[in-house]
């Protein structure tokens, strides 16, 4: 790989040497090569490749599996942070039900985000291993990877590692001879931010309009086509062969004590820092320790706010570094922990502006299938950028709290106009006074009084 | 049943629905968009959001969409709460962010769904000041017009037009706030259930057509409840008149019939009565080919009563497409044994057949829901989409009611309605089709064999066999036959309702024979099946039960010098026989009345015509393909707007032309009289006075009203002609006032519904007030009474098995097929349908293509006997070797199974709208 295109990809980087990492503290990375290069189908072998998968699948039941990623409490990474063990144990199983499918949320789009895509150009066989493991225990008959179109490199490395893995024999029938047969294929998305809402993921893998599907039934019920389908995030499943390997007491201890969430997390930090990029780190790690591997903030400028994990999770101040982020800790601080990579704003950018960029994303994202997101989204981005250009109205910023409620859980279809939201309302809660500056006017003249209703 | 506490009453619901469904039935109010009763539930519009609590000790609660959230017993909910009404009027406002404030012209406004609902939310004040969105409209064809600015994108026309009904032309596109519901080009819409796209949409981004060159507010238009007659399924509507015209059809919601969609033919078909050319005046001629004089009525009686007692015998042509009153009064003017039904012979012995399977068979004839019930299906010798539109989409629901099954079984509620789809995918319950060429249902069949008549036939003798062992099997079948013989038995038998379908479509005793073996079969099995038999025309079934002989009959009485005079009623017999016989015969009498409300050949050539009533003008009885007796009622009083016009029911012509036979003065009669004179004469129509209530029934002590309370311009829409505004008409004949006042309410329960108001609910939606449930049936019951049921009895199988088909040597057999569009005989004299149904196109299989040398698109010349047709061909895969297709409406003198030579045409047919064929006698 040139050191150009090395360049291009910036962000997506590991930052940690190789003699940081080690089989026994980061699962996830450990077999990563220094320069990037790839670990394909010898390499990964070598460094203890698919023999989770040859001992799950001669020793232990698909129940025993799911037990192990339930003890482990592996909870899921693209944000939603579910134990991906009692998802797996929801799937139906058994006497008259379809063997369905295994489904990767590869559709990395989340604004901020760049870790599975880490994962997927330079360990491929780390996700296929884990989307065995996954099969076996859903009792799955075929898997995709829903990968983000603009992921080539990415597109690139699964598709050699799938024709490696299927000439070794861990994909097609009988896998390592325990008589299973699994077989994955890849999907490469058309690029719409939805399809990371794993049911729009499924209606598109279908072949139709990416709208998210109304739940329950949830996928593991009726999922792709009809049949029991398991839609996990990229690192979560790559996180299943370590639990295998190594042991779930072993993987909830890797947290130690910063988290009774277990394992390792791929933390991220984006923006103006001195040095972004990613690192794999005992879930519970506060974001201290994380602006201090990014090296701070750049010269001159002072940390306003920070994202935890992606565009759709809440602003959180510089005083909530210290807290440990994990799912629920996050989350008690009135956001979302999300995808756990950071996204910088400093005293130099303004939050009014940042909001008007984001919304204007979520907006542009909206399937259009539910009447709050596709009408209320546009709405809010324009009364944004009224604000942003000063020509806000008196009345512009109740009305944007009231659309952060109206879009807010329980009154959309899916979670994307909630994702919309948080950010929204966070933002007008801790930086009120910048939206102010861009009330410029009184409302607008009022409309005649029209007919009251119910007299004609 | 569970019960549920809303507002802090409690109620008693069906705890398999939604709490939205379930508050309907209760008669709450809660406004919605997405949600249609017929296609439950998607959770899209979040219009529908009520609070529900956890327990009596929750007092927060949270919001949930009624339409998304099952019935649960003990549920608590709240209506009325606060946030809940916050929220609801928020979703309004946002719908209306966008949508153009062009009510005043909006031809949806005063029946708009979104009007209502806005109302309802009480969202009246605008506060988004930002530029709306638009779109581009498209061109959708003759029936339906499209502004997609005023889209509020609930997602219904999709779902109805594709998941409903089958159609795969209209789609949603783009994405965020630029979802755009159209074709991916312009273009006719291609399903032929369309128009209910105008009743589905929720507001007026797809509005009638047909209405738009002639528009009035749904408020200004006068109703009557109505029956189709554009076919022999007998569905409800609500034809709509204002000044003399009928401006557009709305569905008209029964139970167990229609319930709420009609197909295009009847949406868009009325065009008829509006032709300026109709016959408004007694028209007298003296003389062959001379020039009709204008008689007033009492002289146009007293020439015709003349004429016919001047006759030595006079004969009668009833006509399937009128009334049971009126065919009955011209059976009582010329007496049994001079009555012909009009029907040409084969197709009144396939009647005959049909009402003796009916009652032979053992299985009961399902109503159209009742068919929606059913498990496996076979349908012998129909394209139901061409032939019983309506009844052909309830066939559809029938397959897909597997997956509800489907869905039942995982847990999954029916009315989670993208859910059930996901879970069910392609899978359907089995139908079987058995036709010469493609049906409009081959999409949704396990299987559909392109077969001949006769070997259509040999199927379902193969079946019938297979069932029950003593019914005859087919001799010689080859493997094919057996094969698939096999594999329908096995399907049907292993229903638990299956249903036979069959008719005389194609005009074959032989096919009806075979589908009664399997009705028998299947009865004696003991599985409770249902065998549906299509008729043509809107009283087919009701005038056989009547009967009478052929067309042939009397014309031959005719040729023979039998008789001398002619009555005949509202029938064009050139439409029934070849041209040349039919002139021939009508000329060897010495005077012919003809009663009709369309100049056709037949009235031109009437020593009398007298101008007849439509549907839309007269009252009368129809007896659906269900057996079903019913009802419609007179619209408006065509004198009223148009003072010159004569325009009488044919019954009441018919009863002065008696009268004035028997040199009696013409006493007062009525629609009641009439029907229950005919109801008596005939023991199996007895029950026909049932069908609808008399002339005296009154609501709350008055008539029912035919126009709208908000109904505006009575007293200066006669102002051209006089100042002076007379008596608005009266009407004897039924309970309906020709005026507002009377009643027009919901809350008395009836079943002849004029118009569907409820106070709040303008829309078509209001019929959720008049059921008894939502989806149910009228609270007074669903109108009409049944005439045919199975009557028991030691019922043997048919052993008419006709041998497998032979092409003729050099020669083609015709097989004419029915055509939804232009080939029923007075919708296709409505401009709409002439120009959605193009020209009659001929089908030929590939191989006897490759033979003629002609590809798609070229034309062939037709030869028999002395004449010559030349027709566009379509070539079609599986059509079978040596038949030539040929629509209904061509020319009558092309009959099914004649045998034809073709030849290769370099010639253009006529291009004449609808229809096609330059003949070459």
């Amino acid at each position: 790989m040139t050191d150009a295109v090395s360049r291009l990809r910036y962000r997506c980087q590991l930052n940690q040497g190789a003699d940081e990492r080690r089989e026994e503290t980061h699962p996830l990375t450990w077999r990563l090569n220094d320069d990037g290069r790839p670990v394909f189908h010898k390499e990964y072998v070598e460094k203890d490749g698919y023999a989770a998968v040859r001992q799950a699948l001669n020793e232990l039941t698909g129940a025993q599996v799911i037990d192990a990623m339930k003890t482990a409490n592996v909870r899921g990474r693209g944000g939603a942070g579910f134990s991906a063990g009692v998802k797996w144990g929801l799937t139906l199983q058994g006497e008259g039900m379809p063997r369905g499918y295994i489904v990767c949320n590869a559709d990395e789009m989340e604004p901020g985000t760049f870790k599975d895509r880490l994962l997927m150009e330079q360990i491929p066989h780390l996700l296929i291993e884990g989307m065995i493991l996954a099969a076996y225990a859903n009792n799955a008959r075929y898997g995709y990877i829903f990968l983000r179109g603009e992921y080539i490199e990415a597109a690139r490395s699964i598709t050699r590692a799938l024709d490696e893995a299927r000439e070794a024999g861990w994909l097609g029938a009988d896998i390592a001879g325990s008589g299973f047969d699994f077989d994955i294929a890849l999907h490469t998305g058309a690029g719409r931010y939805i399809c990371g809402e794993e049911t729009a993921l499924i209606n598109s893998l279908e072949g139709k309009r990416a709208n998210p599907r109304a739940k329950p039934p949830f996928p593991g019920q009726s999922g792709a086509w009809g049949k029991p389908t398991a839609v996990n995030n990229v690192e979560t499943l790559c996180n299943a062969p370590a639990v295998i390997r190594h042991g779930a007491e072993w993987y909830q201890a890797l947290s130690g004590d910063l988290s009774d969430d277990g394992g390792t997390k791929l933390y991220g930090v984006s923006g103006r820092v001195k040095r972004t990029g990613l690192w794999e780190l005992p879930i519970g790690t506060p974001g201290t320790e994380l602006l201090d591997r990014a090296g701070g903030i750049r010269d001159g400028q002072q940390l306003k706010a920070w994202l935890p994990g992606g565009g759709s999770t809440g602003f959180l101040l510089p005083e909530h570094l210290e807290l440990a982020l994990d799912f629920d800790t996050i989350g008690q601080a009135g956001s979302r922990m999300g995808t756990g990579l950071l996204t910088v704003v400093t005293d130099q950018q303004s939050i009014v502006s940042l909001m008007r960029n984001l919304e204007a994303f979520f907006s542009r994202e909206s399937c259009g299938w539910c009447t709050p997101c596709r009408e209320g989204l546009p709405w809010t981005v324009k009364l944004l950028q009224a604000l942003e250009r000063g020509e806000g109205e008196r009345g512009d910023i109740e009305m944007l709290d009231q659309l952060a409620i109206g879009l807010g859980p329980g009154r959309t279809f899916c979670a994307h106009a909630p994702g919309a939201a948080m950010p929204l309302s966070s933002a007008l809660h801790y930086f009120r006074h910048e939206f102010e500056q861009g009330v410029r006017h009184e409302t607008g003249p009022a409309h005649a009084d029209p007919i009251p209703v119910g007299e004609v | 049943m569970a019960t549920i506490h809303v507002d802090g009453r409690s109620y008693s619901v069906d705890g398999a629905d939604n709490l939205l469904h379930a508050c309907l039935s209760l008669g709450l109010d809660i406004p919605y968009f997405c949600w249609h009763p017929a296609m439950g539930s998607v959770g899209a519009c979040r219009q529908c959001a009520v609070k529900q609590y956890k327990d009596a000790d929750d007092d927060k609660g949270m919001l949930v969409m009624s339409c998304m959230a099952p019935v649960q017993d003990d549920a608590r909910i709240s209506i009325d709460d606060e946030e809940a009404r916050e929220f609801r009027a928020s979703v309004v406002e946002w719908l209306m962010i966008n949508h153009p404030h062009d009510c005043p012209v909006c031809e949806e406004g005063g029946h708009c769904h979104l009007q209502d609902m806005t109302v309802m939310t009480g969202h009246d004040r605008r506060r988004y000041r930002f530029r709306k969105r638009t779109h581009r409209n498209q061109y959708l064809g003759p029936f339906i017009a499209h502004e997609m600015n005023r889209c509020i994108t609930c997602y219904r026309c999709v779902r109805f037009y594709n998941d409903y009904a089958g159609g795969s032309d209209l789609g949603a596109f783009g994405a965020n706030y630029n979802v755009y519901f159209g074709r991916y080009q312009e273009g006719t819409l291609e399903n032929e259930f369309s128009g209910n796209l105008t009743e589905v949409c929720p507001t007026g981004v797809f509005t009638d057509q047909t209405h738009s060159d002639r528009y009035t507010r749904k408020w200004d238009l006068q109703f009557a409840p109505g029956i189709c007659h554009q076919c022999a399924v007998g569905c409800n509507i609500s034809p709509g008149e204002r000044y003399g015209e009928i401006r557009r059809i709305e569905n008209r919601y029964h139970g167990e019939v229609n319930r709420y969609f009609l197909c295009d033919r009847g949406r868009f078909g009325y065009g008829y009565v509006n032709r300026k050319d109709r016959p408004i005046e007694p028209e007298w001629r003296g003389e062959p080919e001379a020039d009709a004089v204008a008689l007033d009525v009492n002289a146009a009686l007293d020439r015709g009563s003349d004429a016919l007692r001047d006759a030595y015998r006079i004969i009668g042509i009833g006509s399937p497409r009128a009334s049971l009153e009126s065919n009955h009064q011209l059976r009582e003017l010329v007496g049994e044994g001079n009555f012909s039904t009009g029907i040409a012979a084969e197709e009144q012995a396939c009647l005959e057949l049909m009402a003796e399977l009916n009652r032979t068979c053992g299985l009961p004839t399902p109503s159209l829901w009742d068919v929606e019930k059913h498990d496996a299906i076979l349908v012998l010798g129909e394209d139901l989409i061409q032939s019983a539109a309506r009844l052909g989409l309830s066939v559809r629901q029938a397959v897909l009611g597997r997956q509800g099954a489907l869905a039942e079984d995982r847990g999954i509620p029916v009315w989670n309605a993208e859910a059930v789809k996901t879970l069910a995918q392609d899978r359907g319950y089995p139908l079987f089709l058995a036709y010469p060429v493609a049906t409009g249902l081959d999409g949704i069949a396990e299987d559909s064999l392109r077969l001949a008549p006769d070997d259509i036939a040999r199927l379902g003798h193969a079946v019938a066999h297979r069932i029950d062992a003593s019914a005859p099997d087919v001799p010689e079948p080859d493997d094919r036959l057996v094969r698939a013989a096999e594999r329908i038995a096995s399907a049907l038998m292993a229903a638990e309702r299956p249903l036979v379908v069959s008719g005389g479509s194609l005009n074959s005793t032989a096919i009806l024979n075979a589908a009664g073996n399997i009705a028998r079969a299947l009865s004696r099995r003991a599985r409770q099946g249902g065998l549906t038999l299509v008729r043509r025309e809107a009283n087919s079934t009701g005038l056989q039960l009547l009967g009478g002989q052929t067309l042939e009959w009397a014309l031959e009485q005719l040729e023979a010098g039998q008789a001398d005079a002619l009555v005949v009623l509202e029938n064009d017999l050139y439409q029934r026989l070849p041209g040349l016989c039919v002139r021939h015969a009508l000329a060897r009498a010495r005077t012919l009345i003809v009663l009709d409300h369309q100049r056709t050949p037949t009235l031109e050539q009437a020593t009398l015509a007298l101008p007849a009533a439509s549907f839309a003008e007269a009252d009368g009885t129809l007896v659906s393909l269900e057996g079903r007796a019913q009802r419609f009622f007179q619209v408006y009083d065509p004198g009223y707007i148009r003072p010159e016009t004569r325009i009488r029911e044919s019954w009441r012509w018919l009863h002065a032309l008696a009268a004035g036979l028997r040199r009696e003065k013409v006493a007062d009669v009525t629609l009641d009289l009439v029907t229950r004179d005919c109801a008596r004469r005939y023991p199996v129509l007895a029950g026909m006075v049932a069908a609808a209530p008399g002339a005296d029934y009154r609501v709350q002590g008055v008539k029912l009203a035919r126009e709208p309370h908000r109904y505006s311009g009575r007293t200066s829409m006669r102002a051209n002609i006089s100042v002076s505004e007379p008596r608005t008409s009266q009407d004897p004949d039924t309970p309906f006032a020709f005026s507002m006042e009377g009643y027009n309410g919901f809350d008395r329960p009836r079943q002849s519904v004029a118009f569907a108001w409820a106070p709040g609910w303008n829309s078509p939606q209001a019929w959720n007030k008049f059921t008894d449930e939502v989806g149910g049936h009228l609270r007074a019951g669903d109108p009409g009474v049944r005439l045919l049921e199975p009557s028991p009895g030691d019922w043997v199988y048919s052993s008419h098995i006709p041998p497998a088909y032979r092409r003729p040597a050099g020669e083609w057999c015709i097989v004419v097929l029915p055509r939804l569009f232009g080939g029923e005989e007075t919708s296709a004299r409505a401009e709409p349908i002439q120009a959605r149904a193009g020209q009659a196109v001929a089908v030929l299989g590939p191989e006897d293509a490759a033979a003629l040398k002609i590809s798609e698109g070229g034309h062939v010349r037709v030869i028999a006997g002395e004449g010559s047709w030349i027709l566009p061909v379509r070539v079609e895969a599986g059509c079978p070797a040596g038949l030539l297709c040929i629509p209904e409406g061509v020319d009558p003198a092309l009959l099914g199974g004649m045998s034809v030579s073709l030849a290769v045409s370099g010639d253009q047919p006529l291009d004449g709208p609808g229809v096609a064929g330059e003949v070459h006698p």
